[in-house]
């Protein structure tokens, strides 16, 4: 077939940051389909929850304080983030390290805090469903922090790297912001749900 | 049409990112004013897939990974369908001693797990892989990578449920594998959790390839692209997609939840602690109803390609088209109900489901009628492919009848677990989903091999598929409103099916014989059909714009689209943008809605980790059926390949 010029792409940029690169809109992706399992698992407890009319199962309460610590880590540490996020977007490179080594240890503060919130639930997996869902719940949420925590330190590697003055890098340092937002958020559904609605009943 | 129709005039621009800490931009060859065949050499040395076994393992064109999806699920569909023939033979007649009740369990549970999971899902998604980047001219599909990822799960996955078949150890509790018989107290063995983590195996490739499809359509869609100049069977895709990101996770919640209760003892769906039978119903068809529609969706994509090429008019009703997608998509997200009538639910729930089950016979009606209108208006050319449309239009349309009787919960609990519902839901996804994928076989064949297909054993196939699966099906409605209970292995002589049985494996057969045909005609069309051409039925979008079988590059240059049958518009010569490096792997990000060029993006290179990648996760999930502690022992090998995979090369690709 034939062809004739219509347009000239030549003067295009090569790279794009937020909702202009695939590579945010991959993440939305996960999110969206992350998110619906953190929603079915949640709903799952809440099914059980209102099942059964002596829910908790008389489980003792659990202890809030590591998950109420978690959570107060979490929101100091958006602050940062968003930092990190507007020198992402102006590409700058010295900003950008220390933002990310302040951001790798903000996601193993809250890791080592989490290792002493599962004794805290004081309730076993296998106790009763009760205790099952409290373990899947913040077992679902630690896979999370893993990963993401895991992500932002190899980021944080490359970033220290010749290969980190590359625009795609500095939208990848976008996308990490992005999903942290998604990490932090998720939790405080999950968090309400695993300390303050026990204590409702 | 200028450029500035294509670019808008606008200023798209953040604050010029090129002042930040960047390396230069790199410069290469542009395929502006370049000879054919230069261009040609310099793309062809840039986007093909590197030759011998490791390059082949490596490949990320999405031409190469559909092919080998398509073909893949085709076995499982040629194996899905022996498990079949096997259960036909042993029902032909009351009382057979050929298969014994265990086997029996294993062959209806494998040809219900092949079919949906392994056959009808990544089918339809691999047709997807092939089709959707093509059809919006662009290179190659989002993530390349994560889409071979989706590929070795995939065959992993399939592959371990088959060599478990072969081991005995095939899971026997019915393809929605209900607790409390899957549950650790009734299903001892490994054969539920080779289920449970097949399932988690093919969500997570169905997962990973519905987000390259988003992606694919919203951001490297052909300058001038439009939302409302995309190809239907391309917004059938992106339904589809956005099902499986909402319903997917729900089965993938389900089998998991079930492995930790077998697995580590969670009482989540144990009654006796604290859980719930019923909530495994409730997660399982929240996925299981959408999944009917992840499997049909697509194939209304398929038949809105076939019926505007055959009728040679442009689809009448394009925009009520697109907006059935979409009620459909979001309605069948509120059906799932409709497959537990049987549990004794309050009145009113069941009411409210009925009435969404018979809600969503409106937008497929508005399909069917905007097809028959296309249908009417146009001058049709019998084809091959239009006989299957054909074909669907009747034995979808039982089906859907059935289906509005089955949404009544009289009748439903009347006829629960009988063959009336096996009939059913043969009608609906044999009717739905298989026929046009035949027909989608017939039409876009010539595009992937270059070659036709046989036109008058096209017919015989038709012909043979029809009534076979007519014979086959009809009279199960009939057997079933008897009184013939589903997954049954024998039956005695006095309840008299024998007769009726003895037809329906009868024609069984004869829809069996008509894949044999089929695979012929496929095998004979690859080897000596005429050839193809670039576009044998005169269709009208862009798939058909390039040559048979595509170039790894697709495109030479990237068309340009004005109208919502491209080919159609442009008869002289098709518009296309320049300006696009050849030296490296371009191509172009647009806009989600306008599709308006914004950003030349570099695609990812051949790379082999990707496949470690899913031996990690696939060794991880099949050891995992044995010792929990799989899960920690699997996560260094996984994050050491998906290291490997993300971590630059130095490719130009890889720069900027």
């Amino acid at each position: 077939m034939k062809q004739r010029a219509a347009a000239d792409l030549s003067g295009l940029p090569t790279f794009g940051h937020g909702p202009r690169s695939p590579t945010w809109w991959g993440t939305l992706g996960f999110m969206a389909l992350e998110g619906t399992g953190f929603a079915l698992a949640a709903g799952a407890y809440l099914y059980l929850a209102l099942s059964w009319p002596a829910w908790p199962l008389s489980a003792p309460q659990p202890n809030h304080w590591p998950g109420t610590i978690v959570t107060i880590l979490f929101v100091v540490s958006l602050v940062p983030n968003h930092i990190l996020h507007r020198y992402a977007k102006q590409c700058s490179m010295v900003p950008v390290r220390i933002g990310l080594v302040v951001m790798s240890l903000l996601g193993i503060a809250p890791l080592v805090v989490r290792w002493f919130e599962f004794p805290a639930l004081n309730i076993y997996w296998d106790t009763n469903a009760y205790g099952s869902m409290l373990w899947v719940l913040l077992g679902l949420h630690t896979t999370h922090l893993i990963t993401d925590v895991g992500d932002t330190i190899v980021l944080t590697v490359l970033m220290f790297t010749r290969h980190g003055y590359s625009g795609r890098r500095f939208g990848d340092v976008g996308d990490n912001v992005f999903y942290w937002d998604f990490v932090v958020l998720t939790w405080i559904p999950i968090y309400l749900l695993i300390y303050w609605a026990p204590r409702l009943g | 049409m200028s450029s500035a129709d294509v670019t808008g005039d606008r200023h798209i621009q953040e604050p010029d990112p090129a002042k930040g800490d960047l390396a230069p931009e790199r410069e290469g060859p542009r395929d502006t004013g370049m000879d054919d065949a230069s261009l040609h050499r310099w793309l062809e040395r840039t986007w093909r897939t590197p030759s011998g076994i490791f390059g082949a393992l490596s490949s990320v064109d999405h031409k190469v990974i559909a092919r080998r999806y398509l073909i893949t699920a085709f076995v499982f569909l040629c194996l899905g369908g022996l498990n079949a023939v096997a259960m036909r033979i042993q029902l032909s007649g009351p009382q057979r001693g050929l298969i014994g009740p265990d086997l029996y369990n294993q062959l209806f549970t494998m040809h219900g797990v092949t079919m949906m999971f392994l056959f009808a899902v990544p089918i339809v998604q691999a047709t997807g892989i092939y089709l959707v980047p093509l059809m919006v001219g662009t290179r190659n599909i989002a993530f390349p990578r994560l889409n071979a990822f989706s590929y070795w799960i995939y065959v992993s996955g399939g592959a371990f449920a088959w060599v478990s078949f072969a081991l005995n150890m095939a899971p026997d509790v019915g393809w929605f594998a209900y607790v409390p018989l899957s549950g650790p107290e009734f299903a001892s063995g490994k054969r539920a959790d080779v289920w449970a983590q097949m399932i988690t195996y093919t969500e997570v490739s169905s997962l990973a390839v519905a987000v390259a499809t988003i992606v694919t359509v919203f951001k490297q869609r052909a300058p001038g692209m439009s939302l409302d100049k995309i190809p239907l069977y391309v917004w059938a895709m992106l339904v589809t997609s956005f099902v499986v990101v909402f319903a997917m996770p729900a089965v993938m919640i389900t089998s998991t939840f079930l492995i930790l209760d077998r697995l580590v003892g969670t009482h989540i769906f144990n009654p006796a602690e604290g859980g719930d039978a019923l909530l495994f119903q409730h997660l399982f068809w929240f996925f299981g109803h959408p999944e009917v529609y992840i499997i049909f969706l697509p194939a209304t994509g398929m038949v809105s390609s076939i019926i505007p090429a055959f009728a040679r008019r442009p689809t009448f009703g394009h925009l009520g088209l697109v907006l059935s997608l979409f009620a459909v998509g979001l309605l069948s997200f509120g059906l799932w109900v409709h497959h537990m009538f049987a549990t004794g639910l309050p009145k009113l729930g069941a009411s409210f489901f009925t009435a969404s089950s018979m809600m969503i016979a409106i937008p497929n009606g508005v399909q069917i009628f905007c097809w028959l209108a296309t249908l009417w208006d146009g001058r049709p050319v019998i084809r091959t492919p239009l006989l299957f449309v054909f074909g669907f239009f009747f034995i979808f349309v039982i089906g859907g009848l059935t289906g509005v009787m089955l949404a009544s919960v009289p009748l439903d609990l009347q006829v629960h677990d009988t063959y009336f519902v096996v009939a059913h839901f043969h009608y609906v996804l044999i009717g739905g989903s298989v026929f046009p994928l035949l027909g989608a076989a017939y039409f876009w064949f010539p595009k992937i091999s270059g070659r036709m297909m046989s036109e008058r054993l096209g017919r015989w196939h038709f012909w043979l598929a029809f009534i076979g699966f007519n014979a086959a099906f009809f009279p199960m409605h009939l057997v079933g409103l008897w009184g013939m209970p589903r997954r049954v292995y024998t039956y005695p002589a006095e309840l008299g099916w024998g007769n009726i049985n003895l037809f329906i494996s009868a024609g069984a057969l004869l829809f069996f014989l008509s894949f044999v045909l089929f695979t012929f005609n496929l095998v004979h069309g690859a080897l000596k059909g005429t050839s193809a051409g670039n576009n044998p039925w005169d269709a009208g979008t862009l798939e058909w714009a390039t040559s048979s079988p595509p170039p790894s590059y697709n495109f030479a240059r990237i068309p340009v689209v004005t109208h919502i049958e491209p080919l159609w518009a442009e008869r002289e010569a098709l518009p296309v943008a320049t300006g696009l490096r050849v030296d490296a792997r371009e191509l172009l990000i647009s806009t989600v809605a306008e599709a308006y060029p914004d950003i030349r993006e570099k695609s990812a290179t051949p790379s082999i980790w990707p496949l470690l990648a899913a031996l990690a996760v696939g060794g991880t999930f099949l050891y995992s059926i044995f010792t929990p502690w799989a899960i920690v022992w699997g996560a260094a090998p996984i994050a050491i390949t998906l290291i490997g995979w993300f971590w630059p090369k130095g490719d130009p690709e890889d720069q900027e």
